[in-house]
């Protein structure tokens, strides 16, 4: 097998790793950085966000506000060291994007633009029409191309992490076109390889999002943590489950049922603001959680429009007229026209919540270190504590650059001091048995069918570990993932062959998918409280007594995984109510 | 929904196995507001897994899922079983190698796009860290369009020259090249058009429009090469003058 | 086993076979066998000129005014400039654009403008020329 040396190795180059290979690249140019990524880092899914990054710019805005609305849309799980550390550092970063060339819409007076979003007291969301996440991840990849220190390894599929005493030192890739195997050994190591919304069935995130960086710490023996909470964006396209930005709703458009009637009034978020007149944090600029929570009641309610792909509620933009549509949310129109066959200008929009974000992730802290020295972890595969129970739309994207600049700099300031450690045997033998894991699931004789387990795992998730979850559908759905992880043994890979074998790439993520799927259904069981993006139907309040905790899932070889419980840090923001009506104090 | 059964015609190909493609066909069952992506996730999923190919997003951004569909390069994923015909022939880009089923090597198109220089390039010192650059909504409006490229490689999938010869730069780098001298932050043009406004550059570009007509996110390269040569011209005529470089 | 990228071949002959948008770019550039012919006349007419000799000239002139050339004078006006001029006219937009705050000159205008230049033209040699009073 051979053998790479790096610095630094970053696994994943969306916005997060190649903002962190540029950090690293401009304070040391002499680290030399391996930037590794199963696909071409334009098909990252950081271009599939659209409404934009968040950064206090109004002068009627403050860092205070900022952190306020986070932490209390976080539903005060968030640990608040980190989102102050977050609220200061994200204006400059966004300043520093735009100075890299990123195209943000602007105001009149030439001054980059902000707009409203969800959850926000005020408009502070940077935004490139609706496709910031596809500006900002082609800025940074084109801002990257100019530094020689970052070799990239496209195409190259991370398996699992080399570690040896507790320590990060590297990771097993497969390239992809020629199927070869390859030894990445560097100290430190950054995972930065994004959610994994495809454990279930409907959901915004691209094919990619496989949850691999996620589920190689996990096994690694790093906890996951708050896996439990994932996020249901509000507005999803149904069917194909396209994402249509909040960016739809800051702008004005409004959310309807089968009687034509603002429901989010009905749930905690009124009183109705004038059409077109949106008002910041209430009605349909409220928290994702509560109105893909509403959703579900109307659903059950019997208020939902009935369409081709289901229930759905209907988003009307009409009343932003053509021009508006255009210059802020052509994407959305084109989307909405090509894949539902409504245009905006002229027809409402049927949408249902569809899953977007996981909270969750590996445990890391504000500088972006796991539990493992030499591992590092950032953006949506990362919980760092900034979004708590709920994650505020557009913190996101500004936490890559935040994230991505601070752990590349902790990574490589870690990575000069600890030095590359010479060759290991421990470390060769454990790659050799990573290859050799791979080279027998290549061998593995059975009936179950790849895509067939996969959907069942999908479908679990969905029944137990959905919008709102109880006791028994969440365990089933624990139980249901345990005996899919057992029948794995028992798929076959079809495709034999070394080059481009993407029949192989599936059943690794998979085997990644299945990880990650234990993790979210144990969460979702043991935390017997609602809080966030986590409802329970049969514990319905928020308990700060029992549950003002993180859930750290350890993988447990012989079974389901033991869950941990860590406190939350809490520096001024003490629990209080969430209250999204309108006429609310704060 | 009613379903309607189309047939694929895919491009196989395994270097380990085979000595050329070869064609195999696949009975879809597909509905009716299906794009030929799902068609194709549809013959991996249910009847043959050992197919190869690239998609993710399914929303027109990745630029993944780029193949010629019935000829024409494609994404795959905005094409429409609504608009196609019962039968549908699937093949890999045109003129880039086939490295395995419908995966072609994106090698030589990247390292163009490197070439490029697709990145902010000033002379002058940048405002300050907590300040962003002035920019009009008219200067943005002037080259936004040239952002929207997804690097599907469409456009040099359409491109003779590219066909007949792989030194050509190509649409794709060329507009990006372009992208960034349109842009009021940037102060790069020249250092561009040295390497741009060359035999492989701007000039081995004949104006067919292929490019242009067949991408997907109306970038329009084709205006973007056209454009650029006028550039070059007149950047070539400043150098000849008394003060201009050499 | 490796990888073994396979080329697929393309005929430096007969590529614009392949599909009708390279037919008609070929059909476009076809144009330049025109051009050439007519600068080859034009030569031939400035050679016969600098013979300064008014029967050559006349003579000149006979050779051009029979029922052939009349087809391929005929000919060659609508294939190349009403063809070629309304495909160039098409494109000439796209090196050209026009922008006024945010809004792009329409391609439809540009290409209208250059319509009106070129009538505006013609009508200035037809009558330097003597075709029109």
């Amino acid at each position: 097998m051979e053998s790479i040396h790096a610095d630094v190795i970053i696994v994943g180059a969306g916005g997060g790793g190649l903002r962190a290979a540029i950090a690293i690249a401009q304070s040391n140019p002499d680290l030399k950085v391996a930037l590794i990524s199963k696909v071409y880092p334009m098909r990252s899914h950081t271009c599939g966000a659209e409404g934009g990054a968040a950064g206090v710019k109004g002068a009627d805005d403050s860092l205070e506000l900022h952190f306020n609305d986070t932490v209390s849309g976080g539903d005060w799980l968030c640990d608040q060291d980190v989102v102050e550390y977050f609220v200061r550092q994200a204006p400059r970063e966004l300043v520093q994007l735009e100075h890299w060339g990123c195209p943000w819409s602007r105001e009149d007076d030439g001054s980059v633009a902000v707009r409203p979003f969800g959850g926000m007291k005020k408009k502070r969301t940077w935004y490139a029409a609706d496709k910031s996440g596809f500006h900002i991840l082609h800025t940074l990849f084109q801002t990257s191309m100019q530094f020689e220190s970052i070799k990239r390894f496209d195409e190259f599929f991370a398996l699992d992490l080399l570690h040896r005493d507790g320590t990060c030192r590297g990771v097993v890739a497969m390239e992809m076109r020629s199927g070869l195997f390859f030894k990445f050994q560097a100290p430190a190591v950054i995972l930065a390889t994004g959610g994994s919304g495809q454990v279930f069935p409907f959901t915004t995130n691209g094919a990619v999002k496989t949850g691999d960086g996620m589920a190689m710490a996990y096994r690694a023996g790093v906890p996951l943590k708050d896996m439990e909470f994932v996020q249901y964006h509000p507005t999803g396209l149904p069917g194909t489950g396209i994402l249509l930005t909040e960016g739809c709703r800051g702008e004005g458009g409004i959310l309807v049922n089968r009687h034509g009637y603002r429901y989010l009034q009905d749930y905690g978020m009124g009183p109705e603001t004038p059409i077109g007149e949106p008002v910041l944090k209430t009605m349909e600029l409220g928290p994702r959680d509560r109105l893909s929570q509403a959703f579900w009641h109307e659903q059950k309610a019997g208020n939902t429009v009935e369409t081709p792909w289901g229930d759905c509620v209907m988003l009307d933009m009409r009343h932003l007229g053509e021009k508006k549509i255009n210059e802020r949310l052509p994407l959305v129109r084109e989307l909405a026209t090509y894949y539902v066959g409504h245009d905006p200008v002229s027809d409402p929009v049927p949408v249902r919540p569809v899953v977007h974000y996981m909270m969750g992730g590996i445990d890391a802290n504000i500088n972006g270190e796991t539990p493992m020295p030499g591992l590092f972890a950032l953006g949506e595969t990362a919980c760092s504590g900034l979004h708590g129970a709920n994650r505020l739309g557009s913190n996101s994207l500004t936490e890559l650059l935040v994230a991505g600049k601070r752990s590349a700099e902790r990574a490589a300031e870690y990575a000069q001091q600890a030095g590359s450690g010479g060759e290991s045997p421990a470390v060769d033998a454990l790659a050799e048995d990573i290859v050799k894991g791979v080279r027998e699931l290549l061998l593995q004789k059975g009936d179950e069918s790849l895509s067939g387990l996969r959907r069942e795992m999908r479908n679990a998730l969905e029944e137990g570990a959905g919008i709102y979850r109880d006791e028994a559908s969440t365990s089933a759905a624990c139980d249901t993932v345990a005996e899919l992880k057992q029948r794995y043994a028992a798929i076959e890979v079809h495709d034999k062959s070394n080059i481009f074998n993407t029949d192989l790439q599936q059943a690794l993520e998979l085997r990644n998918l299945l990880d990650v799927a234990e993790t979210v259904a144990e969460g979702s069981l043991q935390r017997r409280e609602s809080r966030g993006a986590h409802q329970r139907l049969d514990y319905t309040e928020r308990d700060d007594e029992e549950f003002l905790k993180h859930t750290l899932a350890f993988r447990n070889p012989e079974g389901r995984p033991r869950l941990e419980w860590l406190d939350v840090t809490i520096t001024r923001s003490k629990p209080g109510v969430r209250d999204y009506s309108g006429d609310k104090k704060s | 929904m009613s379903k309607r059964e189309l047939t694929l015609e895919v491009m196989r190909y395994d270097p380990e196995q085979d000595t050329e493609p070869y064609f195999q066909s696949y009975s879809v069952p597909c509905e009716q507001d299906w794009a030929i992506l799902d068609a194709l996730n549809y013959v991996k999923e249910e009847i043959d897994t050992t197919l190869s190919y690239r998609w993710s997003c399914h929303m027109m951004v990745c630029g993944s899922c780029g193949m010629m569909v019935n000829g024409e390069p494609s994404l795959t994923c905005k094409t429409f079983v609504r608009d196609l015909p019962d039968h549908v022939r699937i093949e890999p880009l045109a003129n880039m190698p086939i490295e395995r089923d419908l995966v072609v090597v994106l090698d030589d198109p990247m390292e163009k796009m490197h070439r490029a220089r697709p990145w902010i390039i000033r002379q002058d010192d940048p405002p300050p860290p907590d300040q962003e650059y002035v920019q009009s909504r008219a200067a943005l409006f002037k080259f936004k369009q040239y952002t929207m490229c997804v690097n599907c490689m469409c456009c040099y999938s359409a491109c003779p020259q590219y066909a007949l010869d792989q030194n050509f730069i190509g649409p794709a780098a060329l507009a990006l090249a372009h992208r960034y001298n349109l842009d009021s932050r940037d102060q790069g043009k020249s250092q561009r058009l040295d390497i741009l406004a060359d035999y492989d550059g701007v000039w081995e570009c004949s104006f067919v429009g292929a490019c242009s007509e067949v991408c997907p996110k109306s970038v329009d390269p084709a205006a973007a090469i056209q454009q650029m040569k006028v550039d070059g011209a007149i950047e070539w005529w400043k150098q000849k003058l008394p003060g201009g470089k050499s | 086993m490796s990888r073994r990228p396979y080329v697929r071949p393309v005929s430096n002959t007969r590529w614009y076979l392949s599909n009708g948008r390279y037919r008609r770019y070929i059909l476009r550039e076809v144009t330049c066998l025109l051009v050439g012919f007519y600068c080859f006349l034009t030569i031939w007419a400035l050679a016969v000129l600098a013979t300064g000799s008014a029967d050559r000239w006349n003579e000149f002139l006979a050779s051009q005014q029979n029922a052939a050339m009349a087809a391929l004078h005929a000919f060659a006006l609508i294939y190349y400039l009403i063809y070629m001029t309304f495909d160039w006219f098409q494109l000439a937009p796209k090196a050209m654009p026009l922008q006024f705050g945010e809004h792009k000159v329409s391609a439809r205008t540009i290409i209208l403008a250059h319509y009106a230049a070129w009538a505006a033209v013609t009508a200035f040699v037809a009558w330097l020329v003597g075709v029109i009073p």
